[in-house]
């Protein structure tokens, strides 16, 4: 009887304990390897026959296709600098200046990875559109209403992210810090 | 109490267990991973045009939207595959996935060097099996090798302008994918 109640507790226990860890990794994002510089992760090896387990299994989960690494990389932001997560309802600012590139474009999704709607059909901006400061630098408001110079707007929506990518640079998987690869600060401003 | 505690022990060594083979089994079974979605609207060896991500509907999610994307499934279990893009005016790129969605090599226009990429596709197995003469040992001739049977190329051409989106297409149009 406490044989059979003992086999019982330890696999109910590992049922739960196994899904449950798997569960969180796969939706957390908690994949390894990845290059983080400021508010911006990246998994470089993802796109290459080296990719993790962990990262496999979210993409084959999620159904997304990674950047190949002969074609690109591409970073991912779900907060700001302060740790703060990115909420569509306030103003944030993007500025600085980005890796070398042939070019980059940077792209705002809703959690699922799905473009946001909005009356100026913008989902994003290029290398090649952006409006730069005399000195290169450039700012991009992410706000849910109109702002001058570069706007992207966020359809109001709680929570986004933000995907810079790179193409044709020599950023990569032995790109380690900032100073080789800087990206541009996120900052959040005034609230709704 | 130590028997609690050896139950509670090899529970989580069990647990560990079921971590591990979810994680390392779920590629294989997921039924709506990239493959599988293009799988439902691309036939086998040749080239489809995917269309461009919107706010209601993507085949696959984090789309670029900078980009038009054509896409080519390949089947090389009948033989090795020709593939040509002609390169249109901005950055084009190709990138080649196994079965369960692996990049295993990308190529850009100026990698490629020439108005046109162009290469053959095989496994491993159809590689060792051709002659070693001088046409496949030709320098500029690009053979890469697929680590499975099936899988994806995925060809991308910067349009950040819409009106450059019909030129794309057209010379994504011309891109070719077929058994030799």
């Amino acid at each position: 009887m406490r044989l059979l109640f003992g086999i019982l507790f330890a696999l109910a226990t590992a049922a739960m304990v196994g899904l449950g860890t798997t569960w969180i990794a796969l939706t957390q994002g908690l994949a390894y390897g990845g290059v983080t510089i400021g508010a911006w992760t990246a998994w470089p090896k993802n796109g290459t026959a080296g990719i993790d387990p962990y990262a496999r299994a979210m993409i084959a989960r999620n159904g997304e296709l990674p950047v190949g690494s002969g074609d690109g990389v591409s970073f991912y932001a779900r907060t700001d600098d302060a740790g703060q997560p990115l909420d569509g309802r306030c103003d944030v600012l993007v500025s600085g200046i980005t890796p070398p590139a042939r070019f980059w474009t940077m792209t705002l999704y809703d959690p699922e990875g799905l473009l946001v709607a909005n009356s100026m059909r913008r989902h994003g901006f290029t290398s090649q559109e952006i409006v730069r400061k005399a000195d290169g630098n450039f700012d991009i408001a992410i706000a849910p209403r109109a702002r001058p110079g570069n706007w992207l707007p966020t359809g109001g929506i709680e929570r986004y992210q933000l995907v810079l990518r790179l193409y044709d640079t020599p950023v990569g998987m032995a790109t380690r810090s900032g100073r080789e690869a800087p990206m541009p600060a996120i900052s959040r401003r005034a609230c709704q | 109490m130590i028997r609690l505690a050896l139950w509670i022990l090899s529970a989580l060594i069990l647990g560990g267990l079921v971590h591990l083979s979810t994680v390392l089994l779920l590629p294989s079974l997921a039924t709506q991973d990239a493959y599988a979605r293009v799988a439902a609207v691309a036939p086998v060896n040749s080239v489809i045009p995917i269309p461009a991500p919107t706010p209601e509907k993507a085949i696959m999610p984090f789309m670029d939207p900078a980009f038009t994307v054509s896409v080519c499934r390949y089947d090389l279990s009948r033989g090795p595959l020709k593939f040509s893009v002609p390169i249109s005016q901005a950055y084009t790129s190709v990138s080649f996935y196994t079965r369960s969605d692996v990049a295993y090599y990308a190529i850009n226009d100026r990698a490629a060097g020439r108005r046109v990429i162009e290469l053959d596709l095989m496994t491993a197995a159809q590689r060792a099996d051709l002659p070693d003469t001088e046409e496949v040992t030709r320098a500029d001739r690009l053979i890469v090798t697929s680590p499975t049977r099936a899988g994806l190329i995925v060809i991308r051409a910067l349009t950040p302008e819409p009106g450059g989106i019909p030129a794309a297409r057209a010379a994504l149009a011309a891109a070719q994918c077929r058994a030799q």
